[in-house]
């Protein structure tokens, strides 16, 4: 079954790689899509470049939510920072409301066209999973665990760095991940404000009516969002996986 | 030696630890016993500043413990508590590590000590150091928890109910591997239980605790044959008070010179044991024999029934 | 004096001194952005840069001076005050005082009659209600309300804001003037959003339910549909709308009957379809969640009694896991009432029609004429429905 699993992903990333390096070579497959012989393929751009500055957008925007989201759970759950914690929780839940084209389109005023809105509606709407899963998993570490660490003498900053965010990482892991997945998809949102990325393949292919763009758009941004969350669960699995003395 | 003089610990209106003072002896093993809400855990954990005292001081080997920081305090005492709290992140080896890194010993010595614990605590180094706790049973979690507590080489080891969540068979060896512990590393043992069973067989000195306060400190004999309050005799059990007294003595304590042709106990056999033997086989003396054979003397019914009384 | 008295001086001899953090941030924020933002920005139409104009030079001096009053009662009490109820009354008197003070400065700078200037609220203005809104919610959460009491709160500040409205309280603003130009179509794209999110929501649930209670009984069923549904969801939005299209535009081709039904490839059917489909994976996978929790001792009981497979699976277990399957409907409700926006690019309407023109038009207006009752929705829906989670989850307890 994992070998299985390892050909299908391997299959996934070949397949993914080949479209955007080689995109006319799979024109064949997309020509029966179009109409009055529009283009198969996107020709008003590099799809590899496109690709590579959604990725970077998304990439950037969660690195801000991670830091500002780990450190905020690690804010609130210390006995200095606990009477924000009913207020942070009751946030997070608020802002889960807010849907993600809404924080867009009320960025764009604030900073105008391009990028920028498109960074601040990813890193707002990243941040939500991140703190959640932060908050979870500094919470449920077992009391035992943490009665045994102060009881040996570790001082509070030992305790948080040798053993609550350790008994964290995997759920803050997979708070990251989430955020990921979720930021892929709505950045091609971002195209609808002139971020680069694979969204304008899918907004042209609205525009002109051409559903092979729309499908290789889509099909190109939901290839790279389960690989990345596939990836980083693989990179997690290695990186978490047990140390032995000796 | 530990000194507890006139602690108490109030959280607002309510007193939880109310004028305690004790004396612990050095190599000694002292069990707390009280039911809950005591105050017993609390007044354990103020020995090693897990809960600051509101008044009074503790003193270990005449030195105050207010004199350090709580952290740099802890590491020199072991604490060991139900449930082990093992850190499921780390192995077995890393767990037992982790008070020598703290206190920046070098990684032979952290090795070599690792290694010496497992070994004590019948651990085999090569399939165990790099176990994770889930890996392992009740029992196994439990040693592991108590090597880390004894990792630094702590003078003294506080245990609060550390074998409450083992089952009657595991927990009875349990006890018997901290005797021998204690015994081999002449620790000075402070534990907490609410086992009575338990108190008697590990104390060499039984603390009842109600409401805060401290009823008696003393021998376990002395708590049977002089309750210092009614509550006392209450907790260890006015029904069967006879048999844990003759449950603290052995047979070889006991045992009178002469012979015997009834059945053989060791000299380790508590009273009890030995006329539960002898009821059982319907004879009315048993003779005391050492494990190489030696004969140490007899031991009738009428001698065995003497020593349960006051 | 007794020690009890010289802590009774002490304590309130502390909370003097002591300055609530929270409320610390909140007034600092605050004041800095009344300092150094405009209150609110005169246009002179609707899409030249406007005119930055603070509080004070936007309104008589009683009113100025009433405003700032009731400003500076609250910060005060966010600074001192412990009593929650105190300090949510007081979050809320400024959450007013703001918003009055944006609609007469609207019919102060509006001349008689005009209706091409646009005064549109100030970056002092968002602050302000960002911080008053943080400042009443920590209030609330310091409360802890019951889910009635929440419900009911909802519903009184709704009404509130929809009397001010009718009443033309607001007309003066900018998003308000964009509202009186697009008032029918304003209406007619509400309904379509909430057509389409409850439309998807009932699709789902009637598929949903079942294929849960399916994945339940049939172990063996469970991670094939539910790995399927986890990748439709990595699908983004915008491109399952697109994809749609074709076939439905074939199928609407193909055979005139799903055409006069409305089925094609532009317009509603492929969002509902999408939306659909997203809905499935919460539904689904609640539905399931819910039923593993059902004890088993309750359907061995049930069974035990004599009641048919129908009847334990209806009676029994569909109403002990009734909390979790509606937490999943809560999940897809708010869900789809954000996703409908994106609806708009592929021509299926509702309010992000009003979002995507306003981009378009680097009209900021026309998209808060959209974003804010999009929010508004979610928002209401999440805090009603959680509040009936609760209710059920307390009724089992």
């Amino acid at each position: 079954m994992p070998r299985a699993a390892t050909v299908v992903r391997l299959a996934a990333l070949a397949l993914l790689v080949a479209f955007l390096t080689k995109p006319q070579s799979f024109a064949p497959l997309f020509a029966p899509l179009t109409q009055y012989g529009a283009p198969p393929i996107y020709d008003q751009g590099n799809l590899l470049q496109l690709a590579l500055a959604q990725l970077g957008t998304v990439c950037l925007a969660a690195a801000a939510s991670s830091l500002v989201a780990v450190g905020l759970g690690i804010l609130v759950t210390r006995p200095s920072g606990a009477q924000f914690l009913p207020l942070s929780r009751t946030l997070v839940n608020i802002g889960q409301t807010f849907p993600p084209v809404a924080v867009l389109a009320v960025a764009v005023p604030l900073v105008g066209f391009g990028e920028k809105p498109t960074l601040i509606a990813l890193f707002a709407y990243g941040l939500l999973p991140i703190f959640e899963n932060t908050l979870v998993g500094l919470r449920t570490c077992p009391p035992a665990v943490l009665e045994a660490a102060s009881g040996m003498g570790m001082s509070a900053r030992q305790r948080l760095l040798s053993v609550e965010l350790p008994l964290a990482t995997p759920l803050i892991l997979e708070g990251i991940r989430l955020s990921l997945v979720i930021n892929v998809g709505t950045a091609t949102i971002g195209s609808t404000v002139a971020a680069k990325g694979l969204g304008e393949v899918i907004i042209a292919g609205l525009l002109s009516s051409n559903t092979a763009f729309i499908l290789q758009g889509g099909l190109l941004t939901g290839l790279m969002a389960i690989l990345l969350y596939d990836g980083l669960a693989a990179l997690e699995r290695r990186l978490l996986r047990p140390v032995t003395l000796d | 030696m530990i000194a507890v003089e006139n602690l108490s610990k109030r959280y607002g209106e309510t007193t939880v630890v109310d004028g305690v003072s004790l004396t612990v002896e050095r190599h000694s093993i002292t069990a707390i016993v009280g039911t809950s809400g005591s105050g017993k855990s609390t007044l354990l954990r103020m020995i090693n500043r897990l809960v600051e005292p509101t008044s009074g001081r503790v003193l270990i080997d005449g030195r105050d413990t207010r004199a350090e920081p709580a952290y740099l305090l802890r590491r020199r005492i072991g604490y060991v508590i139900q449930g082990h709290g093992l850190f499921p992140h780390r192995t077995v080896a890393e767990n037992i590590a982790t008070v020598p890194r703290l206190l920046g010993w070098n990684e032979r010595r952290i090795g070599a000590r690792v290694r010496e614990l497992l070994e004590v605590f019948a651990l085999d180094p090569a399939t165990y150091a790099g176990a994770l706790p889930h890996q392992l049973s009740g029992g196994q979690q439990q040693r592991v928890g108590v090597a880390r507590a004894l990792a630094a080489e702590p003078l003294v080891l506080l245990m609060d109910e550390p074998f409450g969540a083992l089952d009657p068979i595991i927990r009875a060896k349990a006890q018997d591997d901290l005797l021998d512990i204690q015994r081999r590393f002449g620790t000075t043992v402070v534990l907490v239980t609410h086992d009575m069973d338990e108190a008697f067989r590990l104390g060499s000195k039984v603390a009842v605790m109600s409401g805060g306060r401290l009823l008696q400190c003393d021998r376990p004999a002395v708590l049977l044959t002089r309750p210092a309050d009614p509550f006392v005799s209450r907790l260890t059990g006015l029904a069967d008070r006879a048999m844990r007294l003759l449950s603290l003595v052995t047979a070889g304590e006991a045992a009178l010179p002469g012979a015997s042709d009834g059945p053989a106990v060791a000299p380790t056999t508590s009273l009890r044991e030995v006329l539960s033997e002898l009821v059982w086989s319907g004879a009315d003396s048993a003779r005391v024999i050492d494990v190489d054979g030696t004969v140490r003397g007899r031991l009738t019914v009428a001698a065995i029934l003497a020593r349960g009384r006051p | 004096m007794s020690g009890a008295q010289l802590r009774a001086v002490r304590v309130s001899g502390a909370s003097l001194t002591r300055v609530d953090p929270l409320g610390a941030v909140l007034v600092a924020a605050g004041a800095a952005a009344l300092l150094f933002l405009p209150f609110v920005v005169f246009k002179s139409n609707r899409i030249v840069p406007g005119d930055p104009r603070s509080l004070i030079q936007v309104l008589p001096a009683w009113g100025a001076f009433g405003c700032a009053a009731l400003l500076a009662m609250s910060a005060l009490a966010a600074l001192w005050v412990t009593d929650a109820r105190v300090r949510l009354m007081l979050a809320l008197a400024g959450i007013a005082a703001v918003a009055l003070a944006a609609a007469a400065a609207g019919d102060a700078l509006t001349p008689p009659g005009d209706r091409i200037v646009r005064i549109a609220p100030g970056g002092a203005f968002w602050v302000l209600m960002v911080c008053l809104g943080l400042f009443a919610t920590d209030a609330t959460t310091r409360l802890k309300p019951g889910p009635a009491v929440r419900v009911l709160f909802l519903a009184a500040s709704l009404a509130l804001a929809g009397v001010a409205l009718a009443h033309g309280t607001f007309d003066h603003l900018s998003v308000m003037r964009e509202y009186a130009v697009n008032a029918e179509r304003f209406a007619r794209e509400a309904r379509q959003h909430l057509k389409l999110a409850f439309g998807s929501l009932a699709a789902a649930a009637l598929i949903g339910l079942p294929l849960g209670v399916l994945c339940h009984r049939a172990p063996r069923l469970r991670p094939a549909v539910l790995t399927t549904l986890n990748v439709i969801q990595t699908i983004p939005a915008i491109a399952l709308f697109g994809i749609l299209m074709a076939p439905l535009g074939a199928l609407a081709a193909a055979v005139p009957l799903a055409d006069r039904l409305g089925i094609r490839g532009i317009g509603a059917a492929p969002a509902v379809v999408a939306l659909f489909l997203y809905s499935l994976l919460p539904i689904v996978a609640n539905t399931v969640a819910g039923l593993k929790r059902v004890s088993r001792a309750a359907v061995e009981a049930a069974h035990g009694m004599g009641m048919t497979s129908w009847q334990v699976l209806t009676k029994v277990e569909l109403v002990l896991a009734l909390p979790v399957i509606l937490t999943g409907v809560r999940v897809v409700l708010v869900q789809n009432i954000g996703m409908v926006t994106v609806a708009a690019l592929i021509g299926g309407g509702g309010l992000g029609a009003f979002v995507f023109q306003g981009i378009g038009q680097t009209a900021i207006d026309l998209v808060l004429l959209g974003a804010i009752p999009i929010v508004t929705l979610a928002f209401s829906a999440a805090l009603t429905l959680d509040a009936l989670v609760e209710v059920l989850d307390r009724v089992k307890a």
